[in-house]
């Protein structure tokens, strides 16, 4: 592949003399009297607890940290011998962003960035381009956009870029944390040979420690003090330090955070059905669409438990469009006896790609006149012109269970999930609530409006931050009651009163269970990764939705967080709120003992 | 694919005015702007309109086509011209009296005139951003033209990511409908809503900033001597289109020139 003589390249040393940061505004310092000395080639995994300054010491050492005045930094570090900021080209760094860490729009122009900004005269650039891209495993054209790429590919294009500038030093902060497992696996490999053949010198940040435990030969582990805690041979240390990374959170290799088995997972005991005692990854029963439909239309994906006898038997779905005046239906308080079917999927077919803004609010109006009349509103059997993400799903979500949805990337997970909630409508087939969850409202999700949503269904979407809505944490939880009751207000002005103390006290339950009571003032934005997690998962909890949906819940979570959220699911799942996740995290799959729908399998 | 052309309707980054130097078709844009902004009247505005679609549908992109695409520019056009229709005070036999609109031939004349400058000056531009990839733009202005590469290569990095807060803001919408945020009516509510996702893409947008400037950074960008990976060439077709914006541009002066209807905008 090589198409000139490479210079003989060797790793660089990295020395550190008592070095520490200290952010201004902060208490404490994050990073305290580091003394190492990384020799040339060694390859280093960097642990220790989020916010412990893993992030700024690699970025110190790539020369691209935050410290203009620096007055943050202390003692001595050099890379080769000199400062880090002084050493073009000598060092690669590479962020867990994959959107931010592609800068041009075409493969070949953007890994030949680097290589341009070093003045590599021009003739011998694209060889070396060629010849990155090779290494990381892209074989894609050169003209290709970037803009087509996965998040797994803009992070081995990344790569490509900065193998392409044959640094001495390859810095790798959580490069993997936003890449799914596959992806993740790719870029492991890609860096593992780089390093090999070129001898380059490697330090990671990553709570993935299986991933990198067979690449590195080191492990340093920080201390919640800053200061180093453990620090030697890898296999060795990752023993040594293993009380200490479970406690930090850090993904032990054969570790999962214990959580308790939600019941409807203890009680689950229908052989006839596929399913067998959860708790181990490969017994996680999985649920094949479509699924048989019975007579009644009625579609149990495995058995109803024995509970699910009592009061409410779930409701024709497709007949609750039509079915009687409000007055017959359920009141929204009733208990739901965990299994009941609150949403029903038939033969669905979905697809980002939506009708116009018109089309959707005059179909949203005739449906509803078609609903108050007690009518059928007639849907086109397809919807033209939308390439289905995914289709033939037929599925049940019920309540006190979980439901996990699989596949490859690309598989249509996300968007089913936002067609059961509601917020997208299907290319063809139907997304139907039961008059358990409807109660009031017609049946078809898509036509509620955003009170009658966050009472039904709560969706918590990847990225924490799309989902902020407010200036302070609590009244970002008192947001979703404050629509629900502003709605019930429209009809009886007395009965706010007692929701709004009701609620209050929901707000303040939710703070304790989050564990965010000192931050209820706090700015969302300003919270830490799990916290701002947590928080999201927390406001839709607040409206107490009868269905939750969450899109990748734990991707790139530390075990920690991991814990917390399992913890907050079950809880959910035992007090009979259906779970959907869309998720690649089989340990999450277990630990619901959720049914598994998998994707375009 | 590329940003310009996804935020913008995309008319095809082939054919001949795509294989153009983009400095060419700067230039060359240029040079009929100029001569449209100092000449106020219709001949020369006509003549530059004429000789741009001719050229436009020389390089396989037919008046049909920009019709569909750059129907809102047009739309703009006709406005304009009709607001000056209806305010103008020109002389002439009245065509159409309904209350205090009063159009007459010469108000007519003076708002067609106003709509055809107002499109043979939006053109060129318009063209030049349909047509050209922006990093052959960006690789032009520096190489080129020698502008600060720091400037341009910022430009154009900035520029992906608005890209990226396009697709955002979708994602976006659906995620604060999705906690029953924006359902509200009225133009209040679409107002807060509206402020609300802008300062959440906001947030995002100075983090992805940070960022990529972090990356831009680690990839030696900034400091010291640069080599261009990429060359900008120039062929016949930039000779062709060069000579074509040119012979467009004294066309237009020309005529007007000859006929007698040249005003310059200060006249």
């Amino acid at each position: 592949m090589t198409a000139e003589p490479t210079a003989q390249l060797t790793g660089a040393r990295v020395v550190l003399e008592g070095f520490g940061w200290h952010h201004p505004g902060r208490e404490t310092p994050s990073l305290m009297d580091l003394d190492l000395i990384i020799e040339p080639g060694e390859r280093v995994l960097l642990l220790g607890p989020s916010g412990a300054g893993k992030s700024t010491l690699l970025q110190a050492l790539a020369g691209v940290d935050q410290d203009p005045d620096g007055r943050s930094a202390s003692g001595g570090l050099s890379v080769a011998g000199v400062d880090p900021r002084d050493a073009r080209g000598t060092v690669g760094f590479m962020h867990q962003d994959p959107e931010t860490q592609v800068v041009l729009s075409r493969v070949g122009d953007d890994v030949a960035f680097g290589l341009e900004n070093l003045a590599v005269p021009r003739e011998r650039i694209w060889p070396r381009v060629r010849e990155a891209l090779a290494r990381t495993g892209l074989e894609i054209p050169l003209d290709h956009p970037t803009t087509a790429l996965s998040g797994g590919q803009k992070q081995r294009l990344a790569l490509a870029g900065t193998l392409a500038m044959r640094p001495r030093l390859l810095l790798l902060d959580e490069p993997t944390a936003s890449v799914d497992h596959e992806g993740a696996q790719q870029l492991c490999r890609a860096v593992a040979d780089a390093v090999r053949e070129d001898g380059t010198t490697l330090m990671v940040v990553e709570h993935r420690v299986a991933l990198w435990e067979p690449v590195v030969d080191r492990v340093i582990v920080l201390g919640d003090d800053g200061r180093v805690a453990f620090d030697g041979p890898a296999q060795q240390t990752l023993q040594d330090a293993r009380e200490l990374l479970q406690h930090q959170g850090t993904w032990v290799p054969g570790w999962v955070p214990r959580t308790r088995t939600p019941v409807h997972a203890s009680r689950r005991m229908s052989p006839e059905a596929g399913e067998t005692a959860p708790g181990s990854h490969a017994t996680a029963p999985l649920v094949e669409a479509p699924a048989l439909e019975t007579s009644d239309g009625t579609t149990p994906l495995g058995a109803i438990p024995e509970t699910a006898t009592t009061a409410h038997a779930p409701g024709n779905a497709g007949d609750a469009v039509a079915s009687g005046n409000p007055a017959d239906r359920v009141t929204p308080s009733a208990p739901i006896a965990p299994g009941t079917t609150l949403l029903s999927a038939r033969d669905l077919a979905v697809s980002r790609s939506q009708p116009g803004r018109r089309a959707l609010a005059r179909r949203r109006r005739r449906a509803l006149t078609a609903w108050r009349r007690g009518e059928t509103y007639p849907e086109p059997d397809v919807r033209p012109g939308a390439a289905p993400a995914a289709e033939n799903i037929t599925v049940d979500v019920r309540a006190g269970h979980a439901l996990a949805v699989t596949g490859v990337n690309g598989a249509g997970k996300s968007t089913l999930a936002l067609t059961l909630a509601g917020l997208l409508l299907p290319v063809r087939g139907t997304v139907r609530a039961t008059d358990a969850l409807a109660t009031d409202a017609p049946a078809d999700p898509s036509l509620w409006d955003g009170a009658e949503l966050v009472s039904r269904v709560g969706t918590v979407f990847q990225h924490p931050e799309h989902q902020f809505l407010r200036p302070t944490v609590r009244e970002e939880l008192a947001f979703g009651p404050r629509q629900r009751r502003r709605r019930a207000g429209r009809r009886d002005a007395r009965a706010t009163d007692a929701m709004a103390d009701a609620d209050d006290a929901r707000v303040a339950e939710l703070l304790r269970r989050l564990r965010l009571e000192e931050l209820a003032e706090a700015n969302p934005f300003t919270l830490s990764g799990g916290q701002k997690r947590r928080l999201s998962v927390g406001t839709v909890l607040a409206a107490s939705p009868r269905v939750l949906i969450l899109d990748e819940p734990t991707f790139g979570q530390d075990a920690r967080t991991w814990k917390e959220l399992v913890d907050l699911l079950v809880e959910e799942l035992d007090g009979g709120t259906a779970v959907v996740v869309v998720t690649h995290d089989r340990d999450l799959v277990a630990a619901l003992g959720a049914h598994e729908l998998r994707l375009g399998s | 694919m590329s940003t310009v052309a996804s935020v913008l309707p995309t008319v095809a980054r082939t054919g001949l005015l795509a294989r153009t130097n983009a400095v060419v078709k700067l230039l060359g844009a240029l040079v009929i702007t100029a001569v449209l902004v100092v000449s106020a009247d219709p001949v020369t505005s006509g003549v530059a309109l004429g000789g741009q679609l001719l050229l436009l549908a020389a390089a396989g992109i037919g008046p049909w086509r920009l019709l569909t695409t750059l129907w809102p520019i047009v739309v703009a056009a006709l406005i304009s011209g009709w607001g000056t229709a209806v305010l103008s005070p020109e002389g002439g036999p009245v065509l159409l009296h309904l209350g205090w609109i009063t159009i007459t031939t010469g108000s007519l004349a003076a708002g067609g005139a106003i709509a055809l400058r107002g499109l043979a000056i939006a053109l060129p531009g318009i063209t030049v951003l349909l047509t050209t990839d922006p990093t052959d733009l960006a690789d032009g202005l520096a190489q080129t033209l020698k502008l600060p590469a720091r400037f341009v290569l910022a430009a154009l990095a900035a520029l992906r990511l608005v890209e990226v807060m396009v697709t955002e803001w979708g994602v976006l919408a659906a995620a604060r409908r999705a906690r029953g945020a924006g359902g509200a009516r009225g133009p209040w509510a679409a107002l807060t809503e509206f402020a609300g996702l802008a300062f959440t893409l906001l947030v995002q947008s100075l983090r992805r900033a940070t960022r990529l400037a972090m990356t831009m950074e680690a990839r030696g960008f900034g400091a010291g001597p640069r080599t261009w990976a990429r060359v900008p060439r120039f062929g016949r077709v930039d000779v062709v289109v060069g000579c074509a914006t040119v012979l467009i541009a004294v066309a237009a002066v020309t005529l007007s020139l000859l006929t007698g209807a040249h005003r310059f905008i200060w006249q």
